[in-house]
């Protein structure tokens, strides 16, 4: 058992602590509400010449070889000022399926580019009717003489406006709800028959409604095989949750921070209001529910390159469901003590309190996890556990 | 980083369990196997079985009858008894006094005090709160003044003395110097349960069980080699004791086997004929305080990591009370629901709920304590907004 960074994890932390300062502080931010995508290609070059984006990739892609505990380390620094770049999207979501599903042409063509940082990604899996289920898809791909062609709608696509390439989610057999039949394609925004419309979130971060009209590839842009994306999927979502308790546990320390710092600046009745001490309790509340994120964001961070993908089911699913309780209180309580100018733009703290809302939304949202947790076979295992019986 | 226990430290748990279940007599076996309460007397009878071992004190140093374990070997025993449901050892010898001792006593009272503890052959209690000093511990009343011989002469009462009815000893702060800050007139004396003049009364809990005691000392004489290192210093020793084993107080082992009992109980439990664990609603429930447990085991585990490599402990061994015995209590209110009718009455006749229900309506009640004693959880915030925030004082 060892939680120490090692002197490589520091110097790491530092160098994306002092990038964050000066190449994007939270201000930024409110910037990028006018860049067309967002955020922006100049920042993401950077993080890809720092190595950054490979970090947790192997070097045979053009990675660094670290593990994904590193990856949450920067999303945790870059979570304390809210950098939008589509790390999320581009390296967890996107990056997870091509290094676990891509063949060795598909890697060097698509994810080595973006570990590199001159293209970014996305993944299309969200439809009108998925909410969280990977394999809830009504988009089709059919087959074609020497590929396929798809048809249909996705929704949600974070960083859809800004990828160089998207890989869709798509049914090659099967009904909308069969856990079969479900494949994954590259496809490349440009392609005859694909529109795609920017959505400004509440975050400030932009996302895209995706449709395909009978957009044709090759059998060389399906990812995995055939109708068997369902694991893929699974595996990309675990990676984003973790990336997003990653994110939010960044969240929670710049509120905590920002609120102590107002509490002990703050006077009211001739006093400063962090004397009071409901508020007092009320910051305690918010640093026991950080030091939980904190805790369990390391864990998944560890467990997600489990090799039994229910015990990395269970770390992730308790984090995330930790993030929706733990990450939701601080960043409510932190707006609620800042009083008035807590629910102002022009405050700092309502950015956290939105960028925290979404985290807790995507890949998974509370309820979501907390029912996966259940339903796994960890959960009755435990029913037959006892050290000192037999 | 890295999560997992060493391959040998996976054999030391194995070998803990196996000694366990070699040692463990069948009676107290049985009952730990229904998660049932123990007597006193079953828990000194495991104390000395534990002591057969050796492991009676795995705190202490090899020097004084400890098994000279490490941080995380000692976790992980502590979280086996607990996970197996053992009876706990009372802490007030083998977890306060003994290492007070230990750290600010005489060679002649290590002599004296510790193989008793060591061995459970003499039983502790903790003469801390009074009737008006509670979260403020430091206005204690209880007086030692000093006769013509350098003896002292004890007068006051103590309140919430857990087992005082058994205990042979008592270890109290006392005060010696009204004259000064309230802190800087505390001693710390150990005293005889037998004394003239000390008289030890039970408190009926809410829990229906006699835990506490009020005890009261009226001209107990106590001699003066019962004092524990300087005059007026006690303050300081109890609170250098506070820091001790800050990686034990999360009590995740006592909540794994609660919802253990908590799953064990819902299977056992029909609804509309269908096993209660079946429910969605409470399997999420279940879910929601089992993944609560998780977040702090895991916060458990860094603060471990830390304390195995000599670090003071961080900011995240300080939520480990706080949030541990919430969950505590959490688990209880989960097992009550899961009982549904079953939980209306208490100490039934045999075969009136199943034997896993049956400690459960009382510990309920007396499980309301674990957020008020050791420092209660507001008190604990305080600690924390002044000492790790540093928000100002009022």
């Amino acid at each position: 058992m060892d939680f120490e960074l090692s002197d490589d994890q520091k110097m790491l932390v530092d160098t994306v602590q002092s990038f964050c300062k000066k190449e994007s502080p939270t201000e930024r931010l409110r910037k990028m509400r006018e860049n067309p995508i967002g955020w922006e290609k100049k920042i993401w070059q950077q993080m890809g010449e720092l190595g950054w984006l490979g970090v947790a990739f192997p070097e045979d892609v053009g990675g660094l070889g670290g593990s994904f505990v590193d990856a949450g380390l920067i999303i945790e620094q870059l979570g304390t000022t809210l950098v939008p770049e589509p790390f999320i999207p581009s390296v967890a979501l996107a990056g997870s399926i091509l290094q676990a599903g891509g063949t060795v042409a598909q890697k060097e063509q698509f994810l080595t580019p973006m570990l590199e940082g001159s293209e970014s990604l996305a993944v299309a899996y969200l439809e009108a009717q998925s909410r969280h289920t990977v394999t809830d898809v009504q988009t089709r791909a059919e087959k074609t003489g020497n590929g396929y062609k798809l048809t249909g709608k996705k929704r949600w696509v974070l960083n859809g406006q800004g990828a160089d390439h998207i890989v869709v989610s798509a049914r090659t057999g099967g009904e909308t709800r069969d856990t079969d039949g479900v494949s994954l394609f590259v496809i490349d925004p440009g392609m005859k028959g694909v529109s795609v419309n920017t959505v400004t979130c509440m975050d400030s971060h932009k996302a895209a409604m995706v449709e395909f009209d009978g957009v044709e590839v090759g059998e060389d842009r399906l990812v995995g095989q055939e109708g068997q994306a369902r694991s893929l999927l699974e595996l990309s979502l675990d990676y984003g949750a973790t990336a997003a308790c990653a994110e939010g546990a960044g969240i929670m320390q710049a509120v905590l921070s920002m609120t102590r710092n107002y509490l002990t600046e703050r006077e009211q009745f001739g006093a400063k209001i962090g004397t009071f001490q409901a508020l007092q309790h009320r910051c305690v509340d918010m640093f026991v529910e950080t030091e939980l994120g904190k805790s369990t964001a390391t864990m998944a961070m560890i467990k997600i390159a489990a090799k039994d993908a229910n015990e990395r089911k269970r770390a992730v699913s308790a984090a995330k469901s930790q993030l929706g309780t733990g990450g939701g209180f601080v960043t409510r309580q932190g707006v609620q003590l800042h009083g008035g100018i807590g629910v102002t733009d022009e405050h700092d703290v309502g950015l956290y309190f939105k960028r925290m809302h979404i985290l807790s939304a995507l890949f998974g949202d509370e309820e979501f996890h907390v029912a996966r947790f259940a339903s796994l076979p960890s959960f009755e295992e435990h029913v037959a556990t006892d050290p000192l019986a037999g | 980083m890295d999560m997992s226990f060493t391959p040998e430290q996976i054999a030391f748990r194995d070998e803990v369990r196996k000694g366990l279940r070699e040692i463990m007599p069948e009676r107290i076996r049985k009952k730990a196997e229904l998660d049932q309460s123990f007597e006193n007397e079953e828990v000194m009878e495991w104390h000395k079985a534990l002591h057969t071992k050796g492991w009676s004190v795995p705190n202490w140093p090899k020097e004084h009858g400890g098994p000279g374990w490490d941080a995380t070997q000692r976790f992980i025993f502590s979280e086996q008894l607990e996970l197996g449901g053992a009876p706990a050892l009372s802490p007030f010898g083998v977890s306060m006094v003994g290492p007070l001792i230990i750290q600010f006593g005489n060679d002649e009272q290590k002599k004296r005090f510790l193989p008793d503890i060591a061995a459970g052959t003499k039983v502790w209690c903790q003469g801390y709160s009074e009737p008006n000093s509670g979260s403020d511990l430091a206005s204690l009343k209880t007086t030692a003044e000093k006769d013509s011989d350098g003896n002292y002469i004890v007068n006051g009462q103590k309140t919430w003395t857990t087992y005082a009815q058994y205990a042979d000893w008592i270890f109290c702060l006392v005060r010696t110097n009204s004259q000064v800050k309230k802190q800087a007139g505390i001693s710390f004396l150990l005293i005889d349960m037998k004394t003239d003049g000390v008289t030890a009364k039970p408190f009926l809990t809410s829990g229906n069980t006699y835990a506490f005691c009020e005890t009261w000392f009226e001209n107990a004489k106590v001699p003066k080699e019962n004092l524990i290192g300087e005059e007026n210093m006690g303050w300081t020793y109890a609170k250098a004791l506070l820091g001790h084993e800050r990686t034990m107080v999360a009590g995740v082992g006592i909540s794994g086997r609660m919802l253990l009992r908590i799953k064990r109980m819902a299977k056992n439990t029909l609804r509309d004929g269908r096993p209660l664990l079946e429910d969605p609603t409470l399997r999420a429930k279940i879910a929601r305080l089992e993944i609560k447990l998780e977040g702090l085991r895991m916060a458990n585990y860094r603060a471990l990591a830390g304390a195995q490599l000599g670090h003071a402990p961080g900011p995240e061994s300080s939520i480990l009370k706080l949030r541990g015995t919430e969950i505590q209590q959490e688990c209880h209110d989960l097992a009550m629901e899961v009982m549904g009718h079953n939980s209306l009455s208490w100490f039934n006749e045999p075969g009136t709920v199943p034997p896993r229900q049956e400690a459960i309506p009382s510990n309920f009640n007396y499980v309301r304590a674990a957020t008020i004693y050791a420092g209660s959880n507001e008190i604990q915030k305080n600690i924390i907004s002044k000492l790790i925030l540093g928000l100002p004082n009022g």
